[in-house]
């Protein structure tokens, strides 16, 4: 009796449930909805990313590689893409991906009551089976970020059958064509999904299982992977990636995300327009002038995240290089502020909740109250914050936006006239007339040129601030090969594998 | 006995139907539009407006209630607006971990909060007394966050011999399920427990300067009879009460806890839907919740009869 007491106290202590055929993943929020037309949060796309295969994905050096489609090309009038795809192709019920399953989910995505891509998919008028393997986009307008929303979940394909049976659970068990298909959902601890047999890239893919923890705190996100509950976890904090990289046991992995962190400002939206803020370009600049970037980033990340005043980073190939990121005078944001008859205007800065926006006001408090500004910081949980932004009941709004492979979905939406996440009713007819070159042209140089003109009159206009991008911190065992970090902060699992 | 049972029972209907009635209206009152947090910032007003159609969230409030009320009879308590996961379905994964774990950290609980009781109590004013009022303090006072930390960084992180976190099923795998409980269980326990041992001590000092327990004592009777039969007894009822009360609350989520060690319990799920707006959830965790606090109430008034005869008759 006694030793079996004991060997079960010892089996209790020393069993370890880690196989090296399954992948255990620690990432920071819970997921929304489990299909790619109705989800909205950034995580769940870590889930679609081994479920739900694109049409188009993206290199580590942002350019379009193919995916589910082979090849594309816009007409002469940039007023339809066509796209070859790949051939023998399944989905994870068995069913032919094809040019008709392509037509379903693009149609599904277009006409699906709450869909989250409707906007992305912009102008599209209607879809073309050509053959089975060929598809035509047929565009009302030229709308050249098509392929970068293809490359994200407008370009995720599901299986026409299972959507038809499954109508709204869909979600409680999706059917696409990833690497990996579903197994089991237990709502804000983990999403288990099996090896796909028959998936057209089988060779890369190396684990059996992937099992997707949610771990919210940093903290015990990284002390499940230090014990050996995790293989791989996304967003290392900051001030913990020194340690980790200590670790002979661990690596860090980054890479800088595609959007950008700032603030939008009410200029207007309703009476809280009518403050200094809203009417003022000059106190706009002051609040600008004010704030050390790289003492923020300094404070919010050790100098890890990138300092900006663009839309996107200046490490991304459209950067507009004849306007760097200001440097902080205060002597002159006094001068501005004097000169608008404003020595110490007292403003509000609305903030979501989440501990780096909070940091983020706070540091900007303390580096505008030496210019004069008497900002205070109106801290809101994320479904009042979505109200008080809709009713424009704000003077300042703290915006992190993940960001998206295509710049204008970086741009276009937060300052075109009426755009959906215009928040701050910015509207400048030039800077739309830019705006929509960059949209409608599919060359490279062409929409460099027009943003470049959208740059210099917007970041004048200042509706909002462009402040910093951060960065991605991933951390693996050293024994987890062929990792490659993605600025969609995404993880691909093609030749992941544990030694 | 049955006839007691039976009113407490029917009392019990017209309790959940009012909890019902005020957790439905109330959430209304949250500031924010539940279909404008499913849908987000990007989405158009056209996008919104479908949102709120398809869950009927424009509908006139008794109408909702109405249709709420309708599919609980038929145990459909509707589907999670964020996810869209039948709500009976969360509850059925989140009760048996949140039981499981609330029944682990309630037998911690007890265990060292009556022995530490009954002990300071027996040498009052010893050293041994202080010891346990330290540890009582002790565990009232740490936080179960900082804590679960603590407690992982050293089993888990450094000695490598406990799961830093999760739960795995009961039936599917005894043994790990026991390891990932003992840290949370413990954890939790601890923070009870120095309750419990309070509340033990101060009944068991009063009960022992009772005349009965020195008539007792004066019959010759072992001091462990005189302790364990006479005057624990006695004491017991208020740690009934308050060991009921502590396993309402422990059964109605821990955030806390639950987020340290990443169990998939109540309290985070509660948390989130009021975030998220997800008024079905909310509605049906609260309800689960208004009915297990009044079955627990119901058990400890049996636990009174069962340790005091003289409430049998009353």
């Amino acid at each position: 009796m006694k030793r079996f007491v004991l060997a079960t106290l010892m089996s209790l202590v020393i069993s370890d449930s880690a196989s090296a055929q399954t992948l255990r993943f620690g990432f920071n929020e819970d997921v929304d909805i489990l299909d790619p037309t109705l989800s909205r949060g950034y995580t769940t796309r870590m889930i679609f990313s081994a479920l739900c295969d694109k049409l188009i994905d993206i290199s580590p050096d942002l350019k379009f590689v193919p995916q589910l489609a082979t090849s594309w090309s816009w007409s002469d009038d940039n007023l339809s893409l066509t796209l070859k795809l790949r051939p023998n192709v399944v989905f994870h019920d068995g069913e032919p991906f094809n040019a008709e399953a392509v037509k379903f989910s693009i149609e599904r995505h277009q006409s699906m009551a709450g869909s989250q891509r409707k906007a992305e998919l912009g102008p599209l008028k209607s879809v073309d089976v050509i053959d089975d393997q060929t598809v035509r986009l047929n565009l009302s307008a030229p709308f050249a970020p098509l392929v970068g929303y293809l490359s994200d979940r407008a370009g995720m394909m599901v299986s026409p059958k299972a959507a038809r049976e499954l109508g709204d659970k869909f979600t409680t068990a999706p059917v696409c064509a990833g690497p990996f298909k579903f197994k089991e959902r237990v709502a804000q601890d983990r999403i288990v999904v099996d090896k796909f047999d028959k998936y057209w890239g089988k060779e890369s893919i190396n684990f059996d299982q992937v099992i997707f923890r949610t771990l919210p705190d940093a903290t015990v996100r990284l002390a499940n992977l230090r014990s050996g509950q995790l293989d791989l976890t996304e967003r290392i904090a900051p001030i913990d990636v020194a340690g980790v990289k200590s670790d002979n046991r661990f690596v860090v992995e980054e890479s800088t995300e595609l959007g950008w962190n700032g603030i939008i400002y009410n200029v207007g939206a309703g009476e809280k327009a009518k403050g200094p803020m809203g009417t003022d370009p000059r106190i706009r600049e002051a609040f600008e002038l004010s704030i050390d970037r790289d003492g923020l980033v300094q404070a919010m990340s050790k100098g890890q995240y990138t300092p900006g005043n663009q839309w996107i980073s200046p490490s991304n190939a459209y950067y507009v290089k004849e306007i760097p990121v200001p440097k902080r005078d205060i002597a002159k944001a006094k001068a501005l502020l004097a000169a608008a008859g404003q020595p110490h205007p007292v403003i509000t800065l609305v903030t979501p909740t989440q501990s780096e926006t909070m940091q983020f006001a706070q540091i900007i408090q303390a580096m505008t109250r030496e210019a004069g500004f008497d900002m205070k910081i109106q801290a809101t949980e994320f479904a009042t914050a979505l109200d008080i932004t809709q009713k424009g009941d704000f003077e300042m709004f703290t915006y992190f936006w993940s960001g998206r492979t295509d710049p204008d979905g970086n741009i276009y939406n937060f300052t075109a006239c009426g755009a959906p996440l215009n928040i701050g009713k910015y509207c400048n007819p030039e800077a739309d007339v830019a705006l929509k070159a960059a949209r409608q042209s599919a060359d490279p140089d062409n929409r460099r040129k027009s943003w470049a003109q959208a740059a210099a009159i917007i970041l004048k206009d200042r509706p909002m601030l462009f402040a910093f991008h951060r960065k991605y911190f991933w951390g693996r065992r050293a024994e987890l090969k062929n990792f490659v970090a993605y600025p969609d902060g995404l993880v691909r699992f093609a030749n992941l594998k544990l030694n | 006995m049955l006839r007691f049972l039976l009113q407490r029972l029917a009392l019990m209907v017209p309790t959940i139907f009012f909890v019902s009635v005020i957790v439905f209206s109330l959430q209304q009152l949250l500031p924010g539009d539940p279909a404008l947090t499913i849908a987000g910032d990007e989405a158009s007003p056209a996008v919104v407006a479908e949102i709120r159609a398809k869950y009927h969230l424009d509908d006139p409030l008794p109408l909702r209630y109405g249709k709420w009320i309708a599919g609980l009879a038929h145990g459909d308590l509707g589907f999670s607006l964020r996810t869209q996961q039948p709500v009976t379905q969360l509850l059925a994964q989140k009760v048996p971990v949140t039981v499981e774990l609330a029944t682990l950290a309630m037998a911690v609980a007890l265990t060292f909060g009556v022995l530490m009781g009954v002990v300071a109590a027996i040498w009052r004013g010893s050293a041994v007394d202080y010891i346990a009022r330290s540890i009582a303090l002790f565990g009232i006072s740490m936080p179960s966050f900082w804590l679960g930390i603590l407690s992982i960084l050293l089993f888990s992180v450094k000695w490598r011999v406990l799961p830093a976190s999760g739960s795995v099923s009961l039936i599917e795998d005894p043994i790990e399920n026991l390891r990932s409980m003992i840290m949370p269980a413990t954890v939790l326990g601890l923070v009870v427990s120095g309750v419990i041992m309070r509340h033990t001590r101060s009944a068991m000092i009063q009960v022992l300067s009772n005349d009965y327990v020195r008539t007792a004592r004066a019959k010759g009777l072992a001091e462990r009879t005189v302790i364990f039969v006479h005057a624990l007894r006695n004491a017991a009822l208020p740690i009934i009460t308050l060991g009921a009360l502590e396993f309402g609350q422990l059964l109605s989520g821990t955030v806390l806890t639950e987020t340290v060690f990443s169990i998939p319990g109540f309290g985070k799920l509660v948390v989130d839907a009021v975030f998220n707006r997800d008024y079905a959830v909310v509605q049906g965790a609260v309800l689960c919740t208004a009915v297990v606090f009044l079955l627990l109430n119901l058990f400890a008034d049996l636990a009174y009869a069962f340790v005091n005869p003289r409430l049998r008759t009353q």
